[in-house]
Formats: C-alpha cells, structure tokens, sequence
C-alpha cells in the first residue's frame, strides 16, 4: 500500500470516527445549535431593529458560526484528550498530517451543517431575502470559509488541546488568525443576501480571498499540525 | 552560568548607560529644542516615542520569526535561538503595546478620537493579540523542548497570518495617515530638528531593545537552568528514597 492511500486511509478512519462519535452523542444537534440559535436571538435583542438587523444579519451569522466553532472544537479535542487517544496515535506511529486532514474534514461536516442552520435562521428571524444566483453564492461562501475556518481550528485545537487553561487559550489563539475569514465572508455573504443594495457580483473577490486562506492553511496545517501537538 | 550574580556584563552595561545618555537627549531633543509642527502643534512630539516604538516592534517580530526559523531549521537545535525569539517576543509586545497608546493619544488630538476602524490600527491591534497569544503559548509548560518547538512554529504561523490579516483589513478599510517620512513620493518637509529627534528615537529605541534582549534572554537562561535543577534535585530525592 502506498504511503498517499495510507495516509487517505488514516484520514477517512478519523473523520469517521469524530462523525460517529457526533452523530451518537448528538452534541451539535442538542447542544450546539440551540447555543447558535440562542446566539442570533440575543443578537436581535441587543440591536432591536429591523432594518439594523437585516443589513448586519451575514456579520451575525458569521459571528454565531465563530463562537459555536470554538464550542465544537474544544468538544473534538476533549475526546483525543480525554482519554490519551491522540497520544495512543502518536505512540502506534500515525502519520499526524493525515490525522489532521481526518479531524478537519469532521469539523467541516459539523460546521456546515450548522452555518445552513444559522442562515436558515437568518433568513426567518431577520427577514433576510436571496435571489437563486445569491443562495448559490452564499453556498460557495459557505463551503469555502469552512474549510479555511476548520483547517485553523484544527491546527490551534490540536495545540490547545493538552494545555491547562485551554479554554480561554483557544479563542485567544484563533479568533485574531480567523479574521481575514470573518470578514471576507461576512462580505461575501452580504453580497449573496444583498444586504446595503450590494450586488451578488461584489461577492466573488472575497469568496477569492476566502479561497487564499482555506489553501494556505490547509497546507500548513498538514504540515504543522505535528510539531504543535507533539507532547 | 553558575556562579554569576547579575545579567549583565561591562559591555551590556555600558550600552545601557548609551542607551540611557540616548533616550535623555531624545527627551530634551523631543520636548524642548525641537520646533512645534504648523499644523499640529506640540502634539507631533508623541511621534518621537509613537514611530520608534512601532518600527522596535517590527523589529522584535522580525527577530523573534527569524530566531524560531533558525531554531527549526537548525540540526543541533540550540534552545539559546528559542530563548532570543522569545525575549524579542516579549518585549515587541511591549513596544507594540507603547506604540497603540501613544498613538491612540496622537489620535485623540489629532483625529478628535481615540480609536478608527482603520486598517493600519485595525491590524496593528490583531499583531499585538496574535504575539500575546504567542507568549501565552511559551507559558503552556512541559519541558523546554516542547516549549520551543511549539512556540516556534506558532512564531513562523504568526508571520503567516499578520500579511493575511492586513491584507483583509486594508481591503475592508483605510484610512491611516501613509508613511510620510520614509515615503520617496511624498512631499513632506521636517526641519531638521525635528527629523534628527525622530532618528535619534529610531537608533535609541532600537539600541534599548537590543540591551532588554540581552537581559531577557539570559534571564530566560537562567530559569530555564533553575527549573533543570529544580527537576535533578527531585530525581535524586526520588532515588535516595527508593534506595537506588
């Protein structure tokens, strides 16, 4: 077997794993997205206007996606803390970029999942209106900052994971790193929702942006996701 | 390092009495001989504190990106490049810290605020987050090769992220004043006074940074020999009593 179809191997094993793990325990369903939803509604208490709120509504939707990805992450890494099951990988010789890849895509199933849930929210709650070119382009917005967002929350949960006071280190950590992604697909998702009379063509440069990041960190974090992690 | 009582040696010493001598002919040159600016009045003299602090702090994570790659890169991995990255981390911190009051002061005289969602100030903000971070990360424990391995590749990822987080912002804004001095299209005339006091801030902050490294480092030196010696006393305490 080759060392590329062993480390797929690796991958696919992981993120099974972390997806069965999800899908018993039904933490993302029971107790994360209650958390975002409850998130979009203190949102419409603290700026009580229709109108403020549907223009700032894809920034809300970004902000409740980051604040419940810190949620999941932690929660992905407790299970390879918790029990020393990452060290026990380490131990047998796992190949650490292939667990990284496995752990990402995991988190980029669970993390999708709820940012339809958020925009589905959006939608009801703020009175949010898409043509069909802008629902396709909130999806390729979707799908492009979660693989950046999952591949830094990987890298940094994977660092925060065996370290006391990771709770607070995490978002210490990643949010300032997650940024470019906040932005760029707080933008892109207004141009799909039109927010502020923008158009869906003003979206594609910062889905561009978005692209750049999701490449760039997951590269490195193949790379580096092992020398962070390694105890 | 046994038996040395201080940090210092005659040379780190007598660099910062010139670095003291410096930093007082900054603050006579700056706050009194220097003429007021035309349009800004006495308020431009906190750019004599406000643009070195910025440029030492540039400095500092240059140095601290540089050492981690050398730390890296190295084959016998000496922990003194992970000690250097860590001090010039630590005190670009600080500087950049110095850096956004001064200028949240100049700000609030100049602009009548004290903060502007502008993409210099915006990603000058994320910097000094993403090195609090960094520093945060060295205190995580275990031992000092973990530490500098670790910090290491978060020091190279930083250098990673701050183009990218600038690039965002400045795409989502800007506003900032451009560089003026060091600009060769722009057409700014400081007397002369006034752009000696600025590179007379430039060659004292720089020279203070590289006497707190010095120090900081070999504090870190010493630390790092303490904790060793701190886990060899219990090793033997351990083994004495299990009689081995």
């Amino acid at each position: 077997m080759s060392n590329a179809s062993s480390k797929r191997r690796i991958a696919v094993a992981v993120a099974r794993k972390d997806l069965t793990i999800e899908w018993n325990s039904r933490i993302l369903v029971n107790q994360v997205a209650p958390f975002a939803a409850i998130v979009m509604v203190l949102f419409a208490f603290a700026l009580d206007n229709d109108g403020i709120l549907q223009r700032v509504a894809p920034g809300l939707v970004w902000l409740a996606t980051l604040f419940s990805m810190l949620v999941v992450i932690q929660r992905s890494f407790t299970v390879e803390s918790a029990d020393g099951a990452l060290d026990a990988l380490r131990v047998a010789g796992v190949d650490m970029g292939a667990i990284f890849v496995g752990k990402a895509v995991a988190l980029m199933v669970q993390l999708f999942v709820l940012e339809l849930m958020l925009v589905a929210t959006a939608v009801v709650l703020y009175g949010v209106e898409m043509t069909m070119v802008g629902f396709c382009e909130a999806i390729v917005t979707l799908v492009v900052a979660t693989v950046g967002l999952a591949s830094v929350g990987t890298l940094y949960g994977g660092l925060a994971a065996g370290a006391r006071g990771r709770e607070t280190l995490l978002p210490l950590l990643l949010l300032p790193a997650v940024a470019p992604v906040l932005i760029g697909a707080t933008r892109a998702t207004e141009a799909a929702f039109g927010s502020g009379g923008t158009t869906v063509s003003e979206g594609w440069p910062w889905i561009g942006l978005l692209l750049v990041f999701a490449v760039l960190f997951c590269a490195v974090g193949t790379v580096a996701f092992g020398p962070l992690v390694d105890e | 390092m046994a038996g040395q009582s201080s940090t210092g040696t005659s040379a780190t010493r007598r660099l910062g009495i010139l670095v003291i001598l410096m930093l007082a002919a900054l603050a006579l040159c700056g706050l009194w001989f220097s003429a007021e600016d035309v349009v800004q009045g006495s308020t431009v003299r906190i750019m004599y504190i406000h643009v070195p602090s910025i440029w030492t702090a540039y400095i500092a994570f240059g140095l601290t990106a540089l050492c981690s790659g050398v730390y890296l890169s190295g084959k016998n991995r000496s922990l003194a490049w992970d000690r250097v990255a860590g001090a010039a981390g630590e005190i670009g911190v600080l500087f950049v810290a110095v850096s956004l009051v001064t200028g949240s002061m100049w700000g609030r005289l100049t602009w009548g605020t004290y903060w502007v969602w502008d993409a210099r100030l915006t990603s000058t903000a994320f910097l000094f987050i993403t090195y609090v971070g960094y520093l945060a990360v060295r205190q995580l424990g275990g031992t000092h090769r973990q530490r500098a391995r670790r910090s290491s590749v978060l020091a190279l990822l930083a250098i990673l992220e701050i183009p990218l987080v600038h690039f965002s912002v400045t795409l989502w804004r800007s506003l900032h004043q451009e560089a003026s001095v060091a600009n060769p299209n722009a057409k700014v005339e400081l007397d002369g006074l006034m752009l000696f006091s600025l590179f007379l801030g430039l060659v004292a902050f720089t020279m203070l940074f590289v006497w707190l490294v010095l120090h900081r480092q070999r504090v870190m030196m010493l630390e790092d020999a303490f904790s060793d010696r701190g886990l060899d006393v219990a090793i033997t305490a351990r083994r004495n009593e299990a009689g081995v």
